[in-house]
């Protein structure tokens, strides 16, 4: 009897994986469901089990399932051969998504046989301290953006006392073009329940949560199961896997608010209040959820933890490049031919990511820009192509990696639009907590609004003076970093794409009025 | 700044009596969890559909809060809705990515058609993480991938306009 793989995942989902799955079953084969390879523009892809390995087909529809368990796809394009050996996916290297899309997402099974809870099961022969020990040596550091030391804000919540601490898991992925916490947490999730098991034995929490964005129903459901499942097999509740420590875990469900992503607005979020940022001091690691230590970090930072716990903190510091180490899962998105999670060591270059990986734009016309790190990162031309993928070296280029976003533009874009864009977005979505953020990013679009209707220079230079003078007191005077922040794609567009703006066209040097 | 339900909301009509009682159940039933107040306002939008102002007392006295943290929670966030759902829902997407790949045509194109329809809305979205494969968006709760505005006309198929 035939066994075919049909991903479950809402990308897949949303292209008609459902469907497929159905028509299959009707045919009589055996459907399992694993979660996404990660290639999207393959989706539907399908896999059929075959003595030389998963034999894969993309963009499988209803229609042609008759074709494909006939055999009469395989001569076909459709057919993309043995899917592990796919040079897409062999060109990566895939440490926190090793088995998002090979296993059933909440087979616990097939998790432990391909490595998974082995980094748990060393973390409790440990001590808290060694446990620690191990993530700051392996020079980990927050996936969510701000690009902190794990190990760092692990010990200081380690060496706190107080009457319980907690451990919170930020699954808002708000920022548009990422996707890869949604994709781990469908694909493996019992790899986010480990990572923050262990997280919880080394600072002495015994309880967690995952506040996980409402946009992700699908995510959520299978979270949700899997943590019922970990009860169920003691990786969970009194006794973690024996040991006699405790550890609860429960998904909280976000409601539609961007700067609920940002840490403390978060722990507001959590205990039941408007999320309103937090002045920091003091820092969540000291005072946080309900005024107690607690961790708060990324999914794929906390995912990457049980790998680091089972081969050890050198290993993947062994990996990366500068004080970027280990692998960073990238995710391609927006006009791109080939978009997807591509996890690679720190360094690879963003234009082996975009034109090597994404192949250029899904349009076929030439790349404008790309915009790195969400809706608060910089749009860059392809001159800046050569640029490693290293937390400093974006720094230092006025851009930043994020959660590792990337979105593609051909040259229909208009970069002035997307300024304002940048500007409109902060207006929506600033919780309105600070003056140069909520009437800041309103005057943003106004000034843009000016600028991009200005008929004459003399108007033109006058606005960009005031737009200057704006992106300067919202960086400056802002209490969190979406109003800090916000001024990056603004300015990076006005400095690269400067035509857009009614200005003359210049080299990377740009136009600072 | 974060102040929206969708729209004003209109002069309510009164909640039906048998409502208080039901929000009172959802409130009694999670005031136990730690930092309750949005579990029980998503269990009130998920059964009742949406927030009613009438609500806003009950839940106030079960979870021993005032009424203005109640409805300061209420409005902060986009998925309290204070007015009830219309028959139908589109939410697109209107994210950067999905607008590289022509997600404000499509959007134009939904928010003129049904502009004047009390039984279509149509909400904007900033991201539902399907950002390689878009313009992504959701009808009636249901996301897609590729939604082009001819694929959106195909699943609206007989929706009123
Ligand atoms: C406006 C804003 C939005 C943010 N959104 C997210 C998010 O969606 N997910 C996330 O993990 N971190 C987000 N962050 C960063 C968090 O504040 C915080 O740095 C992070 O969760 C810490 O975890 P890490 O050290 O593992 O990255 C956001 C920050 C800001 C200012
Ligand atoms: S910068 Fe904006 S989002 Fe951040 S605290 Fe101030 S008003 Fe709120
Ligand atoms: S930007 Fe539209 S789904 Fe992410």
């Amino acid at each position: 009897m035939t066994t075919v793989w049909v991903p479950c995942d809402a990308a897949s989902l949303s292209v008609g994986a459902d469907e497929v799955a159905d028509r299959l079953t009707a045919a009589g084969v055996t459907v399992r469901r694993n979660g996404s390879r990660g290639m999207l523009w393959l989706e539907p892809l399908v896999e059929v089990e075959t003595p030389r390995g998963r034999v894969g087909y993309a963009g499988v529809s209803p229609a042609d399932v008759p074709a494909l368990l006939a055999g009469a796809l395989d001569p076909t394009e459709q057919c993309v051969g043995i899917v592990d050996e796919h040079p897409w996916l062999a060109a990566q290297h895939r440490v926190s998504f090793a088995r998002v899309g090979v296993i059933e997402p909440t087979d616990l099974a097939a998790y432990r046989e391909l490595g998974g809870l082995r980094g748990l099961e060393r973390a409790l022969t440990l001590s808290p301290e060694q446990v620690v020990a191990e993530v700051t040596a392996s020079g980990l550091r927050g996936r969510g953006g701000a690009g902190f030391p794990a190990g760092i804000k692990w010990e200081t919540v380690r060496t706190a006392s107080a009457d319980v601490k907690f451990v919170c898991c930020n699954a808002d992925e708000g920022d548009s073009g990422t996707f890869a916490d949604r994709m781990l947490i469908e694909g493996d999730p019992f790899t986010l329940v480990e990572g923050m098991a262990i997280s919880a034995v080394a600072v002495g929490a015994t309880e967690g949560y995952v506040y996980l964005r409402s946009e992700y129903p699908r995510a959520v459901r299978t979270l949700r199961r899997a943590i019922d499942i970990a009860y169920a097999h003691g990786v969970l509740g009194e006794s973690v896997l024996g040991s006699g420590r405790r550890f609860d875990l429960d998904v909280r469900v976000g409601a539609g608010a961007y700067i609920c992503g940002e840490e403390t607005s978060m722990l507001e979020s959590l205990e039941g209040r408007r999320g309103e940022v937090r002045a920091k001091p003091p820092i969540p690691a000291l005072e946080g959820l309900f005024g107690r230590p607690t961790v708060v970090n990324n999914v794929l930072t906390l995912a990457s933890v049980p790998m680091i716990l089972a081969d050890g903190g050198e290993a993947y510091a062994a990996l990366g490049t500068g004080r970027s180490r280990g692998t960073q899962v990238f995710q391609l998105a927006g006009n791109v031919a080939r978009g997807g999670i591509v996890e690679a060591d720190f360094g690879i270059s963003l234009g082996d990511l975009v034109e090597g990986f994404g192949g250029g734009t899904a349009s076929g016309r030439p790349v404008k820009a790309v915009q790195v790190g969400g809706p608060l990162g910089a749009y860059l031309p392809p001159e800046r192509f050569d640029l490693p993928l290293d937390y400093e070296a974006f720094t230092d280029a006025g851009a930043m990696v994020g959660h590792g976003g990337v979105v593609v533009w051909d040259d229909t874009m208009d970069a002035a639009r997307m300024a304002r864009f940048a500007m409109e977005f902060c207006v929506k979505e600033s919780c309105g907590k600070c003056t140069p953020c909520r009437i800041g990013s309103t005057r943003g679009v106004e000034v843009l609004d000016r600028i991009r209707a200005a008929q004459d220079d003399g108007v033109r230079r006058t606005q960009l003076v005031l737009l200057e003078d704006l992106c300067t007191t919202m960086t400056k005077g802002s209490l969190c970093a979406m109003g800090g922040l916000t001024p990056m794609p603004v300015r990076s567009a006005l400095e690269h794409f400067p035509e857009d703006f009614g200005l003359p066209a210049s080299t990377t040097e740009g136009v600072r009025p | 700044m974060r102040q929206r339900g969708p729209g004003p909301p209109p002069a309510p009509a009164p909640a039906d009596p048998g409502r208080a009682a039901s929000v009172r159940v959802i409130a009694e039933e999670l005031r136990g969890v730690r930092g309750a107040l949005l579990p029980v306002l998503h269990e009130v939008v998920t059964t009742l559909g949406f927030v009613h102002e009438d609500d806003v007392p009950v839940i106030a006295e079960v979870l021993n809060l005032s009424r203005a943290d109640v409805h300061g929670v209420v409005t902060f966030y986009h998925d309290f809705r204070r007015t009830p759902p219309a028959d139908h829902r589109v939410s697109l997407c209107r994210g950067e990515a999905c607008q590289a790949r022509g997600a404000e045509q499509t959007y134009a194109v939904a928010a003129d058609r049904w502009s004047a329809s009390p039984d279509v809305e149509v909400a904007e979205v900033f991201c539902l993480g399907n950002c390689a494969l878009g313009p992504a968006g959701t009808v009636d709760g249901t996301l897609h991938g590729r939604l082009s505005p001819d694929r959106l006309a195909g699943l609206t198929e007989g929706w009123p306009r």
